[in-house]
């Protein structure tokens, strides 16, 4: 197992190299520029500053630069928030985005799971339309919505929660809530789904006709098998969480890494976009990487020798 | 500020209730500030919400008060030469920064020094270009600082030289850019000075705390002059960059001032919360400006007066962006210092009386029904200037029949092509740098280069303000640049729309609030009443 997770991390430089490579030059090829703004500023102005931020070098001098200086660690200083080195923002936000997003994800996990299979077993019930109605909306219903609903009934009518911003557990429930709700629906719809087929599937039947009871087919053989696609889809899905919702920050004020992905662009940011980059391209890697790892727990055809 | 894209929903949101949140401890003032400063560095910024924190932070030799006029700052008293071009500042004895030490005349030519040295490539430091040599400096002409026209003639007394005499000069002394700096701390931290803990300002509070995202604390600077005059304990300045959710913060309690409100909750607000709703002119235009530089506009006059006559800004104010903006017929805003406000000669005809003169001209400039202009107004991408661009064109169609494409753009995208000249018709904005009528109209001088995105060009207009410029009168240099303006307003390479308005929402326990032009309210004026 260790040398296949070696290998995979292995595999995984050339990766990064491409996705550095091509975020580098395409976030550059973007028309305006970090600098731009209402005011314009005089020629000799955007000439120094051109100048402090190496933007007046070859493009090729520039990427040799700063792969030099990420391989130190370095990924330089925001061209936006000019007090602060990308990675301080990175590591500040860090935390913040991964405590919101793990919650969510616990939380969506544990309720989208047992809210799928519940519907699968009382297949066309009122329970099981009931639990799809419901996963219908929350996927159907973007998070824009659901949180400012949220923060208007919770926070400003009955202020039994903040509206905004990052403290105390206070103010983390109503983020974590919209950042779970639509992945309570995802994985309610994607184990309902599993969990029939896997029903009609041949170790099923043997083990009921093996005489084995019911809530142990299903606890035992059942959800292990139907947790599969589920757990393939946790991988991408956690680390689109954890790297944070724009929207979600934004309207909590919550001081995580996810607006730095659009804001970034937006400004053209080019050294924050690009840690972003880097940064959410090793924690897909990574995530996928421990879901494959995690593969032979539920599936004993998968083994990693 | 890109507006956030979902302000549309929020609006079918919002329902009709009041906020029952917990009260917030006296004394302690929570704002919302549009966005995450840039940089607290006073060379490094160039937005306001930065300079509302830096106003606090920091003290110029001139200084605002609570309506933004001017008043002594660390200088307590000064003289001008009597060519007006010589600038005696007399610092005051008790000035002290936030670390004890006093602040002196060198604690100025050194932050000049900084602020215009290439090295430190400060994004705003041509507004010091008034200051002898200042240009040369930044662009690397003249390597010595020492011939920058600021000197310490000794611990309290510090004389400015400029090119010309300057009659704004005074004003633009309350910018971030002409702020002091406590050298030692600098060379201490390097360009981590702006942090928490070693952020060393001479303004009446200090930094506490920075969490980026999240918030901005302050508190008083014991060492601040007029420390016994500054109420609040504490001041919070907050991120709101969606206009939607800081209504709801605010509604909420945890916000006693918001930065700006979302335009499609108005009527809501107006019928709701009208008592704490703010809305009062501010130094800014919106505007089209024109491509002077090529067809169909090069030198065509009649066609720019027709397109600026069709279009009927009461409409445009009244329904379309209906947040109390005033319709513009001049480009300098009202109530400018030193400034009586010009207007264009149709400003008092009816709409009609417009229309059948923008058919005229429209003819006149060659285009006709068989021959309808086609033409394309770039913005950039928001609602509000979607919304504006269509009626427009609406307007234009319907009148004169004029073809009419819109092109929206990123914001970074719309910049580029803005400068480059690649439009025909440009949504723009523009607000007043300091409190005169200099900083609207040099705009479009023919040696602005690239901030002259119209490409307007007249020698008459040009000798009007370069003569304004070395002016010492004012009597003399308001006629001129009256005049100035005039020349501009027919030549037409703009069409004036609105004036903008400031708006906010202020609970009713803030006090020492005072509506001004430049929305300009330095925190040690303002106090938090028991609620």
């Amino acid at each position: 197992m260790f040398s296949y997770a070696a290998r995979r991390l292995a595999s995984a430089v050339p990766t990064i190299l491409v996705v550095i490579t091509i975020a580098f030059f395409m976030i550059r090829l973007a028309p305006g520029g970090p600098f731009d703004q209402e005011r314009q500023v005089p020629p000799e102005v955007a000439a120094n500053l051109e100048r402090a931020y190496h933007l007046d070098e070859p493009l090729t001098a520039q990427f040799v630069r700063y792969l030099g200086n990420i391989l130190t660690g370095d990924f330089g200083p925001s061209f936006r928030y000019r007090d602060f080195g990308v990675s301080e923002l990175l590591a500040d936000g860090f935390p913040i985005s991964m405590q919101l997003g793990a919650s969510a994800m616990v939380l969506a996990v544990a309720i989208g799971f047992a809210a799928g299979s519940l519907a699968a077993l009382r297949r066309n019930t009122f329970s099981d339309m009931a639990v799809m109605g419901a996963a219908m909306t929350g996927i159907a219903v973007p998070n824009f919505v659901v949180a400012p609903i949220m923060t208007l009934v919770l926070g400003v009518w009955f202020a039994l929660l903040p509206v905004g911003g990052w403290g105390g557990i206070n103010h983390a429930i109503l983020p974590v809530l919209a950042l779970a709700l639509p992945q309570i629906a995802t994985i309610a719809r994607l184990t309902r789904g599993s969990m029939l087929e896997v029903l009609r599937a041949d170790f099923i039947r043997t083990a009921r006709a093996k005489g084995l009871s019911e809530r142990a087919t299903i606890t035992g053989h059942a959800m292990r098998a139907a947790a599969l696609p589920v757990l393939s889809y946790l991988g991408p899905a956690t680390a689109g969480i954890i790297t944070g919702s724009v929207v979600i920050e934004q309207i909590f004020g919550i001081p995580g890494i996810g607006r730095y992905f659009v804001q970034g662009a937006l400004n053209r940011d080019y050294t924050l976009v690009m840690g972003v980059v880097i940064f959410y391209a090793v924690l897909i890697i990574l995530l996928n990487l421990i879901v494959d790892l995690l593969y032979p727990l539920f599936d004993p055809r998968v083994r990693h020798d | 500020m890109p507006i956030a894209p979902f302000r549309l929903f929020l609006a079918c949101l919002v329902a009709l209730a009041l906020g029952t949140g917990a009260a917030l401890a006296g004394g302690d003032l929570h704002v919302g500030n549009a966005a995450e400063p840039e940089s607290l560095d006073i060379h490094l910024s160039s937005g306001v919400a930065e300079a509302n924190i830096q106003r606090d932070l920091f003290e110029g030799l001139i200084a605002e008060g609570p309506d933004a006029g001017l008043i002594p700052g660390a200088a307590e008293s000064w003289e001008i030469s009597s060519d007006g071009t010589v600038y005696t500042f007399h610092l005051r004895e008790d000035g002290r920064w936030s670390n004890g030490d006093p602040v002196t005349a060198h604690d100025f030519v050194y932050a000049f020094h900084r602020g215009l040295d290439p090295a430190t490539a400060g994004s705003y430091a041509f507004i010091l270009y008034p200051v002898k040599n200042a240009e040369a400096v930044v662009n690397g002409e003249m390597l010595a600082l020492g011939n920058l026209g600021i000197t310490a003639l000794d611990d309290s007394t510090l004389e400015i030289t400029l090119n010309a005499p300057t009659a704004y000069f005074l004003d633009m002394l309350t910018h971030h850019m002409a702020f002091p700096l406590h050298r030692a701390s600098l060379e201490e931290h390097g360009s981590s000075w702006t942090r928490a803990g070693n952020l060393v300002g001479n303004g009446a509070f200090t930094l506490d705390e920075w969490v980026p995202q999240s918030h901005i604390k302050l508190v008083p600077n014991a060492y601040f002059h007029d420390a016994e005059n500054v109420a609040l304990d504490e001041v919070w300045y907050y991120p709101t960059e969606d206009e939607g959710q800081e209504l709801q913060r605010y509604r909420a309690d945890e916000l006693d001032i918001t930065y700006d409100i979302p335009a499609d909750q108005i009527e809501w607000i107006v019928e709701n919360l009208n008592d704490e709703y703010r809305n009062y002119p501010y130094l800014g235009v919106y505007y089209y400006g024109l491509n002077t530089t090529a067809v169909p506009f090069a030198d065509n006059i009649p066609l720019r007066q027709a397109l600026s006559l069709a279009i009927n800004r009461e409409i445009l104010t009244q329904r379309i962006t209906r947040a109390g903006e005033i319709p513009a017929y001049s480009f300098v805003p009202p109530g400018v210092a030193f400034y009586q406000q010009q207007s264009m000669d149709f400003e008092g005809w009816d709409q009609s009386a417009r229309n059948d003169a923008a058919r005229a001209l429209y003819a006149e400039a060659g285009y006709g029904e068989d021959n309808p202009l086609e033409i394309e107004i770039l913005y950039n991408t928001s609602d509000n200037h979607k919304k504006i661009a269509i009626a427009i064109g609406a307007m234009w169609k319907q009148l004169l029949g004029v073809e009419v494409t819109l092109r929206n753009e990123e914001w970074k995208v719309y910049l580029a092509s803005r400068d480059e000249k690649t439009y025909q018709v440009v949504r723009s904005g523009w607000i007043g740098d300091y409190n005169d009528a200099n900083t609207f109209l040099d705009l479009f001088v023919s040696d602005a280069g690239i901030m002259n995105s119209t490409g307007y060009s007249n020698p008459a207009y040009d000798a009007l303000l370069e003569n304004a410029a070395l002016e010492t009168d004012m009597a003399n240099r308001q006629a001129m640049l009256e005049e100035a303006e005039r020349i501009f307003l027919s030549d037409g390479p703009v069409i004036p729309i609105y004036f903008y308005t400031t708006q906010h929402m202020i609970k009713p326990w803030v006090q020492g609030w005072v509506d001004n032009i430049k929305d300009v309210h330095p925190s040690r004026f303002l106090s938090v009443a028991e609620h």
